[in-house]
């Protein structure tokens, strides 16, 4: 009786289990689980990289023990953390607290405090409020500001300030503004360039040097030519010292939430706003301005601030290098595999090992170019051109041209593998036809073949645009830096220099994520990267998804 | 006019016909150089690792009379020598030629006749001299170096850093029978046998006066409990702390004389058979280990080692190559642990003491071989015999430090208590061994690739089963390039987030984690029983083929139960945190950026390798394979198991031996998610180092043509080997795959 009931009820369950549903469910699980981690994962870049230039509210606590009364400044982070953990650390909990909420509040204030973040207990705040006119300054040196405005100061004498001080204030940070571009103006590109030209120069003169040229016309047309680029530099130097001292002319007078008083120079604002008054529409706006910030201007504080810009030309300019050199002698490998090499034994090795080398690490590439490409042919490069240089070394250092053959090298392979695919693809009659014709094999394969292959070629330069711009590894080692003192690209002659080391996105990614002195500070912006290029390479692979499945339409329709 | 079109036509089809050859040619050059470029890699790396295996040459360069010596030094070009007479008579001399430059006495004429001279450390060169009075006296020499011009001109000097009167050891009458010195810029210490058997320690500490900067020299003698008739060899340390006394009886004492007052005798030896002697022992460079050489030609390398209780004992570290006789003079290199041995025939042996190399062993041409040095860069050699002929050798020798059980194996490094696998390249101090164990990276990376595989494969695998399978058409359009895509993205992005949130997260939320792996898989089943007893409108919602997109709530929500439950049995069971608890109760260490971290993020980025490679496996069975299958009534997980895995498991292995190859390669997931420490343990939290990480640390700071430089090839070499190999692996057992489904 007992054991018929119990085989009664445990008869769905062996009938769930014989009908083979849990294995499928099972397998199931698995492909939910992955989706769930690849959108996981794309939802939390997207939202920490979004959530970056948000403004967000800036909360006053009010402390309960201690000197200070205040803390004030936004609330990164929110969590719950057991009793016994903070015990461990050495905070005292009162008993009968199992857990205890603390919260993360970006304080800034770095000039004052010595830090930029500190971690509250509930235990030590009270109160929490949003007061309208605390002010966020975000500043050339020292990051963020939170606190009051007080004054503004005029050279020695004080502003009055009726009312609102935002529309003065307003005016003096457009002409800090203003009068930073003059001195970026002045010292980057004008000087810039004459210190360019006084390096060219000291370089003829060590090369008229080393041909035994001592004395004469060219000697002296030099010492000429330098001394009319001193001159010039002596003018720019005396603008640039002028200009200094305007920039010091007006400061803003601040007071930290305790009362501390505190003073910045507008000259060294970047912007200044209250989060806690701004409606919609000044959030928004003041929303695309950090992104357009983010995307156009140069990095600030180590990288910690600012933009990404140096990094975004870096990796642009480097990949379009990369695709100058891998695309024709990708698509001349794959038309002689494919179309002049007998198709034997050798070239199914072939084959397979250009597959193969697409698997191998790129760090394997890296550790390559370092030792062939940077210190065998850039030594002899030296050697032969840039004697005059020397010791200090210009192709046998890491840099631009080494990056993109390297990377050139590690994605060849995909090119031709793509290549192939596609020529492979093309159907027999077309050929055949074309010879029958007349035409010439070259011919053939110039007018018919290679320009239907096209798109293929493009798949093959996309996934090998889209794996580079990903790849940091080899890159460490063959020329990108994580600030680059000037971009490849500039006004002075040759205008591309190859040999100059560049800043990279990817890398710009493990610097600032790892190196950086003020990780916590620099995390939000690490996301942003992260995001971008996220974008850049999920666009490159579904426009090369795209692609590849119009060529596949096209040639199904050819063949029928 | 035909005709002329003729010829006109006829130009043009040469023309034409030269293009086609033109445009072969171009295609044949290029193609075959792209080829050669990407096998130039392998040469490439070759072409750099090679010389890291390559014997030493050493040959001669000079050879010359020159009265008899009893310690001779070469400067650092090794074209000045200097020599010392037994009689205390010192010259210097062109290493070229042996004409002599200088020459003199090195003990003032009242000091009594010369009865023992030594050499202290090569790299300081000092040289002490003991009389037949009993008195000793200590001098150093240096090299000065100028440049008028383009010429150096090398000026040798002999000084006296503590002044050139001579002290008294033993008293008069009592000959200095052995000696041995060092000194450095503070203090001096000497060590003498006299001919009646004292053993007497004496330092001179010099003083510089507070006020008028004069020098003064404050000379210590103590005598040591020791009889010292049968010691035939002594050696001093660099530092002044440690002095051996050996025994023509083979015992080796080792006295502690940092109190130069109280010298106390740390341990006794037995360091060969009791019928043997002692015939030569030198120092290696650093003053730790010892080199001693036996009438047999043995050589064995001695250290003290620290046991449990800090007690030090002298331990035989290695045993070298023996030279064909008895071993008459050792010389250690100045920087590396490298030393020159020769034997009573004149065979001159080249070894690396830690390597446990022997680089090579030639003939000198010289009998009994008195005083043997070697060239401050290890580049040259100089021997002088009883006899008073001086033979010089050009040594090239660049990378004696490495061999292959110095990568490989266990090595017993200076002052380390065991053998171990070590790898330190590169350190702040000067007097520093590399040590270039690749063993505990290779583990790091196959620890790091195996834990991801175990994480990835059944991930990737059942996916693609189910996908290729089981999945209707439409959502298989979305879902396989929407895992493909996460190939795609860069691995640093991946290394960050797994560093700077995965980590902190997994740490905090360490037992939801762990959880997760039975909970999850459990909740589908749960999921699918509960389904299966509703009432079938219910379960007419999940269509056949949909059931992943049903999956991905329970999914979320296991994950998030599993962090809750996970909070709440830390509150429970484990005081709040686990990692503490594991630490305080069971001495399991937590890293936070540890082995889990890494797996999870290496196998996020191989699931879509293996993935893809799987679902086209599966996916390409032949359709009527598996419609036999269901026909005669097996269920379609049946078939799925039973038929379709089975054909598709030689693609599905190939999947997994590229996903393994990309696993092993890996850099900056590794770089970004460990802690680097190159630690061989096997615990799912703890850090690695993997090669990949290694070469991208330490190749950028590495200098050229080094050994380093070189191992670190010899690593990227390894990396490149094992993978090309698995992928070759995989891509035939996928053309063979591909053949027998084509004759299916």
């Amino acid at each position: 009786m007992n054991a018929s009931t119990s085989s009664s009820r445990t008869a769905p369950l062996r009938h769930w289990w014989h009908s083979g549903s849990p294995g499928v469910w099972l397998t199931a699980g698995a492909v939910s689980f992955s989706l769930v981690m690849v959108f996981g994962l794309l939802f939390l870049i997207t939202v920490r990289g979004m959530g970056h230039f948000w403004p967000s509210d800036v909360a006053r606590l009010e402390l309960t023990g201690g000197e200070a009364k205040y803390a004030l400044g936004e609330i990164v982070e929110e969590e719950t953390v057991s009793a016994t953990r903070l015990k461990d650390n050495g905070v005292a909990v009162p008993d009968g607290r199992e857990s205890v909420r603390r919260v993360l509040l970006k304080v800034g204030n770095r000039n004052l405090n010595g830090y930029d973040f500190q971690w509250f207990n509930d235990l030590d705040f009270g109160a929490v409020s949003y007061p309208r006119k605390a002010v966020v300054i975000e500043r050339r040196e020292w990051g963020n500001f939170y606190g009051f405005v007080k004054g503004i100061r005029e050279g020695d004498k004080p502003l009055s300030i009726e009312g609102s001080p935002w529309p003065e204030m307003r005016k003096r940070i457009a002409r800090g503004e203003a009068l930073r571009k003059d001195i970026a103006h002045i010292e980057r590109d004008q000087m810039g360039a004459i210190n360019y030209g006084l390096e060219r120069l000291r370089l003829k003169t060590r090369k008229l040097e080393l041909e035994g040229v001592t004395s004469g016309a060219p000697l002296a047309d030099i010492a000429a030519e330098r001394d009319a680029l001193n001159a010039r530099y002596g003018k720019l130097a005396e603008k640039l010292a002028k200009l200094n001292a305007d920039a010091g002319r007006d400061v803003l007078l601040l007071e930290t939430v305790n009362g501390v008083a505190s003073e910045v120079r507008f000259y060294d604002i970047v912007r200044a706003y209250r989060p806690n008054a701004m409606p919609l529409m000044a959030k928004l706006k003041h929303y695309g301005a950090k992104l357009g910030e983010f995307v156009a201007s140069e990095p600030r504080e180590a990288n910690t601030e600012g933009g990404v810009f140096p990094a975004i030309f870096g990796t642009v300019m480097m990949v379009l290098l990369m695709s100058v050199f891998v695309t024709p002698f990708g698509v001349i490998a794959a038309v002689y595999l494919r179309e002049y090499a007998h198709q034997g034994l050798t070239t199914r090795i072939i084959r397979i090992a250009v597959n193969n080398l697409a698997g191998v690490p790129s760090v394997v590439y890296g550790v390559f170019g370092l030792g062939f490409f940077v210190y065998f042919v850039g030594g002899a490069i030296d050697q032969a051109f840039y004697a005059e240089a020397l010791p200090a070394p210009t192709f046998g250092t890491p840099g631009l041209l080494w990056s993109s053959l390297t990377l050139a090298l590690l994605t060849v392979p995909v090119v031709i593998v793509s290549t192939e695919e596609g020529l492979s693809r093309i159907p027999r009659s077309i050929r055949e036809g074309s010879l029958a014709l007349g035409a010439t094999k070259a011919e053939t394969l110039w007018r018919t073949v290679m320009p239907m292959a096209t798109p293929a070629m493009m798949t093959g330069l996309i996934l090998a645009v889209a794996r580079a711009a990903g790849e940091v590894a080899p890159l460490m080692m063959v020329g990108v830096v994580k600030l680059a003192p000037a971009l490849p690209l500039d006004g002075n002659l040759p205008f591309l220099h190859l040999d100059r080391k560049f800043m990279h996105l990817g890398f710009h990614i493990f610097d600032v994520g790892f190196q950086s002195p003020n990780v916590e500070a620099a995390r939000p912006l690490v996301y942003a990267t992260s995001l971008l290029l996220v974008l850049i390479i999920v666009t490159l692979n579904l426009a090369a998804i795209t692609i590849r499945n119009r060529l596949r339409e096209k040639y199904n329709a050819a063949e029928t | 006019m035909i005709p002329a079109n003729r010829a006109d036509l006829s130009s043009r089809e040469r023309w034409r016909l030269l293009k086609d050859r033109l445009f072969a040619a171009v295609m044949a050059v290029g193609g075959i150089s792209v080829i050669v470029a990407i096998l130039l890699i392998f040469f490439y790396l070759l072409y750099v690792v090679l010389p890291l295996f390559r014997d030493a040459t050493v040959k001669p360069t000079a050879s010359f009379e020159q009265g008899a010596a009893a310690a001779i030094a070469l400067d650092e070009y090794a074209q000045t020598g200097f020599s010392i007479a037994p009689d205390g008579h010192y010259q210097f001399f062109k290493a070229g030629d042996g004409s002599v430059i200088a020459g003199g006495e090195l003990l003032p004429a009242g000091a009594g006749k010369v009865s023992a001279v030594a050499a202290g450390d090569p790299v300081s060169h000092v040289y002490v001299a003991g009389t037949g009075d009993g008195n000793v006296g200590i001098a150093q020499v240096s090299f000065e170096v100028k440049f008028e011009g383009q010429t150096r001109v090398v000026t040798p000097k002999l000084g006296y850093p503590f002044g050139e009167q001579v002290q008294r050891a033993t008293p008069a009458g009592d000959a200095i029978r052995l000696i041995t010195g060092q000194a450095s810029d503070e203090e001096a210490t000497i060590a003498v046998v006299s001919a009646q058997g004292k053993v007497v320690l004496i330092n001179a500490t010099r003083q510089t006066s507070m006020l008028d900067e004069s020098v003064s020299v404050e000379v210590t003698r103590t005598e040591l409990d020791v009889d010292g008739s049968k010691i035939s060899q002594l050696a001093l340390d660099n530092q002044q702390r440690e002095l051996y006394l050996a025994g023509s009886d083979g015992v080796l004492s080792y006295f502690d004389v940092r109190n130069k007052a109280k010298p106390q005798l740390v341990d006794r030896a037995s360091v060969i058979g009791d019928a043997h002697h002692i015939t030569a022992m030198s120092f290696l460079s650093g003053g730790i280990s010892l080199v001693i050489g036996d009438d047999l030609g043995n050589l064995t390398q001695w250290f003290p080692v620290r046991d449990q209780h800090n007690n030090s004992q002298l331990k035989r570290v290695r045993r070298f190559a023996p030279l064909p006789a008895g071993v008459t003079a050792i010389a250690p290199e100045y920087f590396r642990k490298g030393f020159l041995a020769v034997d009573a025939k004149g065979n001159l042996g080249l070894y690396h003491a830690t390597a446990e190399r022997h680089l090579t062993t030639v003939a000198s041409g010289l009998d009994e071989v008195a005083a043997l040095s070697m060239a401050p860069r290890a580049n040259a050699a100089v021997l002088a015999s009883k006899s008073g002929k001086v033979a010089l050798f050009a040594i090239d020798n660049p990378h004696p430090e490495v061999s292959f059980k110095a990568l490989w194996n266990q090595i017993w490094y200076e002052n380390r208590a065991h053998p171990d696998y070590i790898w330190q390249s590169s350190s702040a101090s000067n007097d520093f061994e590399p040590k270039f164990s690749l063993t505990p990276l290779t583990f790091g990376t196959l620890k790091a690739a195996i834990y991801s595989m175990i994480f990835a494969v059944p991930l990737a695998v059942l996916g693609a089963i189910y996908t290729a399978y089981f999945m209707s058409a439409p959502m298989r359009r979305i879902v396989k390039p929407s895992i493909e895509l996460m190939a795609a993205l860069p691995t640093v992005i991946l290394g960050f987030l797994a560093g700077l949130w995965l980590a902190p997260l997994v740490e905090r939320e360490l037992l939801g984690v762990l959880l997760c792996i039975p909970v999850v898989p459990a909740s589908t089943l749960l999921f699918s029983y509960l389904l299966s007893r509703l009432p079938q409108r219910v379960k007419g919602l999940i269509p056949d083929g949909w059931e992943a997109l049903a999956l991905v709530p329970v999914v979320i929500f296991a994950i998030w139960a599993n962090f809750m439950v996970g909070r709440a049995l830390e509150v429970m069971f484990f005081d709040g945190s686990v990692t503490h608890w594991l630490t305080v109760n069971y001495g399991i260490g937590y890293d936070q950026r540890n082995s889990l971290v890494v797996a999870i993020a290496i196998g996020f980025a191989v699931i879509p390798t293996i993935f893809s490679i799987s679902e086209d496996a599966v996916f390409s069975v032949p359709r009527h394979l598996t419609m036999g299958s269901l026909a005669l009534g097996a269920t379609p997980w049946q078939t799925a198991i039973k038929v379709v895995l089975l054909t598709a498991s030689p693609g599905i292995f190939s999947g997994i031996m590229i996903g393994m190859g990309r696993a092993v390669g890996e850099t900056m997931i590794v770089l970004m998610a460990t802690g680097n420490t190159p630690i061989m343990d096997l615990s799912l939290f703890q850090g690695l180092r993997a090669l990949s990480a290694n070469i991208a640390v330490e190749m950028p700071e590495s200098e050229v043509g080094s050994s380093h430089y070189r191992v670190l090839f010899l690593a990227a070499m390894v990396l490149f080997l094992v993978t090309f190999i698995v992928n070759t692996m995989a891509e035939l057992v996928r053309q063979r795959l591909r053949k027998k489904y084509s004759s299916l």
